[in-house]
């Protein structure tokens, strides 16, 4: 990849990378980040990378939670009811 | 089962419905109360009160927000004021905790000597992969606060940046600079796990 002085190299890009998938880049910067993606394979796996790592992010289930816990809150749901009543 | 349809549920008293709730919440109130009080037993004690209040339907939820960012709410203001009583001081380090990508993989140039390669085909197939899905929930839970929390509420409960910052009483802006770190840390681990599991 022949460099001109406008263009980012890798390192800069990474660090860029957060940014741009949040949207928060400025139009200047956008542009130079996705230039550099285009002519770099390495950067486009790392943001690929990014990418997955937040999609497997939001398949994460909740924690198992021990049965003595969810005993004791159950406890306390009947307590407040009778309480109540 | 929709989280208000359940929440209507247990204010009639169905139980069921309560457990729910629980399942679903109880181990993320736990740890967003965590990065306030001093111990792991002072978290459990303020996401019991978290349940306590929504069953005495004191803060009462009127679907302004979701259920999720309305619950998170109740503890957060319960676990600052128990984090006040015992004077901590909340820590949001926003120290550097050093680089994204291990300087070791550029050269002098700054361009990668070792690349990285995609995890799977496709970002729809990473929401899929169970190992995958796997080594990022392991990874998440080896960050440390606050980035361990706000990637657990932006990216695994799926709280917009704005839900996180309004949530926690952080800027949007330093929000997205603790994203940005746990982010990159959960990559960077996955990204070894893979490479230690395919020798």
């Amino acid at each position: 990849m022949k460099l001109l002085h406008r263009d980012i190299v890798c390192q800069q890009a990474v660090a860029l990378a957060g940014d741009y998938l949040e949207g928060t880049l400025t139009r200047r910067q956008r542009r130079r980040f996705e230039r550099h993606l285009s002519a770099c394979d390495g950067c486009d796996a790392y943001l690929a990378q990014l990418r997955e790592t937040i999609a497997a992010s939001g398949s994460v289930e909740p924690e198992a939670l021990d049965a003595d816990t969810i005993e004791g809150l159950v406890d306390l749901f009947h307590r407040y009811r009778d309480d109540e009543d | 089962m929709d989280d208000q349809v359940l929440l209507g549920l247990v204010l009639d008293g169905d139980q069921a419905a309560f457990t729910s709730l629980v399942k679903r919440y109880h181990r993320l109130l736990v740890r967003t109360a965590r990065f306030y009080v001093r111990s792991e037993p002072q978290a459990e004690d303020v996401a019991q009160d978290t349940w306590l209040a929504v069953l005495r339907g004191i803060d009462r939820f009127e679907g302004r927000s979701s259920f999720k960012t309305w619950l998170l709410s109740i503890c957060v203001r319960r676990a600052i004021s128990t984090g006040e009583r015992e004077q901590r001081t909340v820590p949001v380090d926003t120290t550097d905790p050093g680089p994204l990508v291990d300087p070791a993989r550029f050269n002098s140039a700054g361009m990668w000597s070792q690349a990285p390669a995609p995890f799977t085909d496709s970002v729809e197939e990473a929401a899929g992969n169970a190992n995958l899905v796997a080594a990022v929930q392991t990874a998440i839970s080896d960050l440390p606060d606050p980035h361990r929390l706000v990637v657990t509420l932006r990216d695994v409960e799926g709280l917009s940046t704005t839900e996180v910052a309004d949530l926690l009483g952080l800027s949007t802006g330093n929000v997205r600079v603790i994203l940005h770190r746990g982010r990159a840390k959960v990559r960077a681990e996955v990204e070894a796990k893979r490479q230690v599991d395919e020798r």
